[in-house]
């Protein structure tokens, strides 16, 4: 499969192993990554803020390169990013919705000699993973179930609200891809009470307190359910769940230790993937609850 | 008739006992309210479930319940809906979060809800002498707020709302929403103050997590996140407004970052967000922030390189359609709950359903 592939800014800024462990992911998978090197950042929110026009066109303007792509043979586009992906969809909605609005965008677009046309399919890699190559497939290809791996899902927000933009229903059950991955890599779910909340990234600067307080409890809620990481779909989130852990620890008043992976990572490791190849030595809380570094061996499963 | 088992949260803070779940068997159709239920276990098993209700109907927003976790009024949700929804089959209710309960599903919104809504004015105050008989205005000019006007006080957005979990002084989605009702409204004239007030306290439109969860929450389409993002651009794009909170700099700091850049540039976000690296109050944020970037240098996720110099610039095209678009006269908003989605033969698709929802087919529960 060939995807017309948007990394985003933070992949390839402070979660660069985000982007490496997909990279080193996807030749397993046989997708092949046409990356969208000219496009611009989604916005992530703040750019639709400030001004919404703004944000959709330089939305329009990503998936009018990623169509480029699609008419030379990619079958779709594919982000890796939660926050983009929800961003793009919020776009995408007042896009599709309105032809004289479309029509407008792609009049500025029209200078560069880019149209968008409605419909695109962009889809996080976690949805591409169930929805387009099955995880009787992923199954498949397990190299090193993730046996006796406590796994905390942790969503967030952009890709699972509002359910009906991010196209989640009883067909497509979005909001459980991830339990259903990880049950797919032979990990064990644990569900906790901030699975679907917001890791307090979008205020880490206007309240820090209440940021930090936010990601600090979901992790003490998944250490006290028991897992030994957590799994984000979201590298902002991972800046508040990781980076800023130590911090977090501090506002809640708690020590927290807690290891969090980006899903290509948790994905990798169970394809077979060494852990530093995936990056996970770059992360803040060393991995060590996942990795026994010594042999590189997922913790608890028979070499 | 079919049967449901509603699984109900029992407390009563005088009682002194801890709250505990009861299971009621009801018999009713599938297509009548969660509401109808408790109100026929209240009925005929037990009188004392403390459920406050009136028009049954999606209007006067007094049923305000969270069933199977997520918040709701009990007379708009199906039985058969939510008994699909429900892990087990059993429908599970409870109270509402953010608020203290009363009596079972009864909370206490006078001390949460509605203190917060008095605390935006939410009334008008216009300027000068009213005039000699009624205000008139553009009908155009009144669209826009229509959303807000929507909202019918049921505290479903409060009750889950993510900010106000951690940070309970945050103003909050419904009283935010009703800010907006008179920030919008052509007659009032204290925009600029309202605005003013509300970006300047530290719980007011900046403490907002943006998380959805109240879009997703309201029954009635107001979509209050929307409303608090509109809040945020009037008061930074119209007014100028430079909060102590570090919005209005947090938010011009990342469109320039991009403008520049054309991806983001995180190691000039966080100094840019605080007034630049030289503005007095940059330093002492840098200084907490500097452990944050420390601890990504040693971890190797960036090189001092990566953190210093910038590895990308905005082509001429993405520098073109920031100067397009911030060169317009006006912003060009498309609000979707005003123009409704486009549908291939048909009108927009705003309706009025059975239980008198305004929301478009396709978001009602009951779908
Ligand atoms: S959401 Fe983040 S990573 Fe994605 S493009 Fe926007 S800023 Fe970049
Ligand atoms: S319609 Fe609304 S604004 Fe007008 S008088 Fe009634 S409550 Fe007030
Ligand atoms: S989007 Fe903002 S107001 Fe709405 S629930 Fe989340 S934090 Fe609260
Ligand atoms: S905004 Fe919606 S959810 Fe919030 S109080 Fe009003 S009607 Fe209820
Ligand atoms: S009883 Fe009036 S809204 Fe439900």
């Amino acid at each position: 499969m060939k995807v017309a592939y948007w990394p985003g800014c933070v992949s390839r800024g402070f979660a660069p192993e985000l982007h490496g462990a997909m990279a080193r992911v996807a030749p397993l998978f046989d997708i092949e990554l046409v990356e969208l090197d000219r496009a611009a950042c989604c916005g992530a929110g703040v750019i639709a803020e400030h001004n919404q026009e703004l944000a959709d066109t330089l939305n329009a303007r990503t998936f009018a390169l990623a169509q480029q792509e699609i008419a030379k043979g990619a079958d779709l586009m594919m982000n890796i990013c939660s926050t983009c992906q929800g961003a793009q969809s919020e776009c995408q909605e007042r896009l599709d919705a309105n032809t004289p609005y479309r029509d407008h965008v792609n009049e500025t677009l029209s200078a560069e000699g880019l149209t968008y046309e409605k419909g695109i399919t962009n889809k996080h890699f976690l949805w591409l993973l169930v929805e387009e190559i099955g995880l009787d497939e992923v199954r498949r290809r397990v190299k090193r179930p993730l046996k006796d791996l406590r796994v905390g899902p942790f969503y967030g927000c952009y890709i699972v609200r509002p359910t009906d933009r991010l196209g989640i229903d009883r067909s497509h059950p979005r909001d459980t891809y991830l339990h259903q991955l990880i049950d797919a890599l032979g990990g064990t779910v644990v569900d906790y009470a901030g699975q679907y909340k917001c890791c307090g990234f979008p205020i880490i600067t206007m309240n820090k307190e209440a940021s930090l307080k936010q990601a600090g409890r979901h992790v003490g809620d998944a250490i006290d359910a028991e897992a030994d990481c957590l799994v984000t779909p979201c590298p902002l989130c991972h800046l508040n769940l990781d980076l800023q852990q130590p911090a977090a620890a501090a506002a809640v008043g708690r020590p927290l230790n807690m290891p969090v992976l980006h899903l290509p990572q948790l994905l990798g490791l169970a394809m077979g993937l060494e852990p530093k190849e995936l990056g996970m030595n770059k992360h803040v809380v060393k991995p060590s609850s996942v990795i026994d570094w010594s042999t590189s061996v997922v913790a608890g499963a028979p070499a | 008739m079919p049967e449901y088992t509603l699984r109900i949260r029992r407390y009563s803070p005088e009682s002194g006992e801890a709250a505990h779940w009861d299971d009621f068997e009801i018999d009713l159709d599938g297509h009548r309210s969660v509401l109808d239920g408790i109100l026929q276990a209240k009925d005929r098993q037990d009188g004392s479930i403390g459920i406050r209700c009136s028009c049954r109907a999606a209007i006067c927003g007094s049923c305000g319940v969270r069933i199977n976790g997520k918040p709701n009024l009990a007379c708009h949700m199906h039985l058969d809906k939510a008994c699909e929804d429900a892990p087990d089959g059993v429908i599970v209710v409870e109270p509402m979060g953010n608020m203290p309960v009363l009596k079972d599903l009864i909370v206490d919104m006078d001390a949460v809800h509605w203190k917060k809504m008095r605390r935006v004015t939410p009334w008008l105050l216009p300027d000068g002498d009213p005039p000699e008989r009624e205000y008139i205005v553009a009908p155009e000019s009144m669209i826009d707020i229509t959303q807000t006007m929507a909202c019918i006080q049921c505290g479903a957005c409060v009750s889950d709302c993510l900010s106000m979990e951690v940070d309970p002084l945050f103003i909050g989605p419904a009283a935010l929403a009703k800010a907006y009702r008179f920030v919008g409204d052509p007659r009032d004239g204290q925009h600029e103050e309202r605005l003013r007030d509300l970006a300047e306290d530290p719980h007011g439109i900046y403490d907002c997590t943006h998380c959805f969860n109240c879009i997703e929450a309201c029954p009635k389409g107001v979509a209050p996140m929307s409303q608090i993002m509109r809040l945020r651009r009037i008061a930074s794009a119209d007014h100028g407004i430079e909060d102590r909170n570090n919005g209005y700099r947090h938010e011009h700091a990342f469109v320039k970052n991009i403008e520049k850049n054309g991806l983001l540039h995180e190691a000039d976000l966080l100094p840019d967000s605080y007034g630049g690296k030289f503005h007095p109050r940059a330093v002492p944020e840098l200084v907490t922030s500097l452990p944050v970037i420390l601890r990504a240098l040693q971890r190797g996720k960036v090189t001092p390189a990566g953190a210093l110099l910038h590895k990308h610039k905005a082509s001429k095209e993405v520098k073109r359609i920031f100067r397009d678009v911030h060169d317009r006269e006006e912003r060009y908003e498309l609000n979707l709950y005003v123009v409704g989605e486009e549908e291939d033969d048909n009108p927009p698709s705003m309706h009025a359903d059975a239980a008198g929802s305004q929301l478009p087919a396709e978001r009602s529960p009951n779908q």
